[in-house]
């Protein structure tokens, strides 16, 4: 049972991982808090969804979602923070206009949706139980595992090996110095948000196959987990954020295993905040991500 | 090599700088003098395209400069090391280095890995190491060698000196004399004018955004109103 609720943690946390990299990206990079980007992962659903509604596969889907939320969350930098930054209001002007796209998003998706809860037909994602020991695992729980780790893997291969990893970090490091090095950053902050939002399309398809709802406000609870992850794993740490999608994925599934599930966030938010008590810059945090725009 | 003529700029109404025109000849080195908040930093930013002017015109070898982006400027092969070093912290010396291979855009690199380290040996032995972790010293040699990456044909160096021992800044300056040799151009900018006249072929002395003076740095350094104002011996 136990064995079982930890395989089911791991699933839960790859989803996690997966939204919350590209809000931490984000973060890294600009210091600056998406919250379009629930918004983003839910459009990253609808794009599967309605592209297996319109008779399309769902291979096609997964790619359309990523793509869609990919080029989404560049329009989301261009128009809530670009201009901001120039006058260097990003900080706090950058939450309240990310705050309305992502309520534009959320309005468009809600009309198209008719707001309503959407389901894939039946078998969209063939219903193959695979048993060994005690376990039970879906084909779409392995799916879902090999997904995320796959495209973790991608990402941390993109960032610590390519010369493509080396611009995005020396913008994160110090965009001054990176625009001497020739490093244009606007066409870093745009491949950044990219990848931040197909990771975060990947997971809402993900989600949306998982419990196999999808709605127009399906976004907003990850935003939440998402924003206490990045706290959690140390602001702007990819590493961080990974190792606190773990826990919190774990702390999740085994708290509605094991407890009442209406003390589910309860515990998983005393949990952050006693966390935070003893590492106040998150498990994985320097000591300046604390102080916003500190670096720069 | 570079021509620099009539640029103004100004910050949200200051007059950063008030109609400079400047030249470097190939394989010159030019220092600029002058004190505190004279426009020194101001004019290397202008020409490196981060800041952008009023007027004036920013020449390289008869192409048009003004206004250009950051990275259109690199291209060019104007490589800027900035003032109090800004090494990228995180990142490796290794990685420090490759990130100045962004600024050849393409083009061909005069300098290579084992060129930075001929230069700086000291960068090999931390070659693994975070860039943060390094001294003053080996930061401000490390962005030296970024800035070679990048295959200058024009290097800007804004007060190498700064904050520096003085065994540190014999160093970095020898190593700059030897890349003269090899024949790289320079503009230097220093507070410490006794340093830079020493170091330099001419020099240009800039007061309130300004060229007040010019000329060769040896003559310069026996001027005597030079001598009063920034050598320190009235």
């Amino acid at each position: 049972m136990l064995a079982q609720q930890l395989l089911n943690g791991l699933v839960v946390s790859g989803v996690y991982a997966l939204f919350s990299l590209g809000f931490t990206l984000v973060f890294g990079i600009q210091r600056i808090l998406n919250l379009a980007h629930g918004a983003v992962f839910m459009t990253g659903a609808m794009v599967a969804y309605y592209t297996v509604d319109g008779g399309g596969p769902l291979w096609l889907g997964f790619i359309l979602a990523i793509v869609v939320s990919g080029l989404l969350s560049v329009l989301v930098e261009i128009i809530c923070f670009r201009r901001l930054r120039k006058t260097g209001d990003e900080e706090f002007g950058g939450v309240v206009s990310s705050i309305g796209a992502g309520l534009v998003i959320t309005t468009i998706a809600q009309q198209v949706s008719n707001t309503q809860i959407l389901r894939f037909p039946f078998e969209t994602f063939p219903v193959v139980i695979f048993r060994f020991w005690d376990l039970r695992v879906s084909m779409l729980q392995l799916f879902m595992a090999g997904a995320a780790i796959v495209m973790v893997l991608i990402l941390g291969y993109l960032f610590y090996k390519t010369a493509f990893g080396r611009r995005v970090r020396a913008v994160t490091d110090n965009e001054h110095a990176a625009m001497l090095m020739g490093i244009n950053p606007n066409r870093i902050y745009s491949q950044t948000y990219f990848l931040a939002g197909a990771l975060a399309g990947a997971a809402g398809v993900l989600v949306g196959l998982a419990f196999n709802s999808i709605s127009f406000v399906m976004g907003d609870p990850y935003l939440m987990f998402g924003f206490a992850i990045i706290i959690l794993g140390g602001l702007g740490s990819i590493p961080g954020a990974l190792l606190a999608s773990v826990v919190f994925g774990m702390v999740q599934t085994l708290t509605i295993a094991y407890l009442p599930s209406g003390l589910t966030d309860t515990i998983i938010f005393a949990a952050l905040f006693l966390i935070l008590l003893i590492r106040p810059h998150g498990l994985l945090g320097q000591e300046d991500a604390g102080n916003l725009g500190g670096r720069r | 090599m570079l021509e620099v003529r009539n640029l103004k700029v100004a910050y949200s109404g200051i007059q950063a700088l008030r109609g400079v025109s400047l030249d470097v000849a190939k394989g010159e080195t030019v220092a600029l003098i002058g004190p505190n908040g004279a426009g020194k930093s101001s004019l290397l930013n202008t020409i490196s395209g981060i800041v952008r002017p009023e007027a004036g015109s920013v020449t390289m070898d008869g192409a048009d400069l003004t206004g250009m982006r950051p990275w259109g400027v690199t291209n060019a092969g104007i490589l800027q090391v900035p003032e109090s070093r800004k090494v990228f912290s995180e990142m490796t010396v290794l990685e420090n280095l490759s990130v100045g291979k962004t600024a050849l855009h393409g083009r061909a690199a005069d300098y290579d890995l084992s060129d930075v380290f001929k230069v700086f040996p000291i960068l090999e032995d931390r070659r693994n190491q975070r860039a943060g972790s390094l001294s003053g010293g080996q930061q401000q040699m490390l962005v030296i060698g970024r800035a070679l990456m990048g295959g200058p044909r024009l290097l800007l160096l804004d007060e190498p000196s700064l904050g520096l021992a003085p065994v540190i800044i014999a160093q970095v300056f020898e190593a700059l004399a030897a890349l003269k040799t090899q024949g790289l151009t320079i503009l230097l900018v220093e507070q410490n004018a006794h340093l830079a006249l020493s170091a330099s072929d001419r020099a240009y002395v800039m007061e309130q955004g300004k060229i007040v003076k010019s000329g060769d740095s040896a003559a310069l350094a026996e001027d005597p109103e030079i001598t009063a104002l920034y050598l320190g011996q009235a």
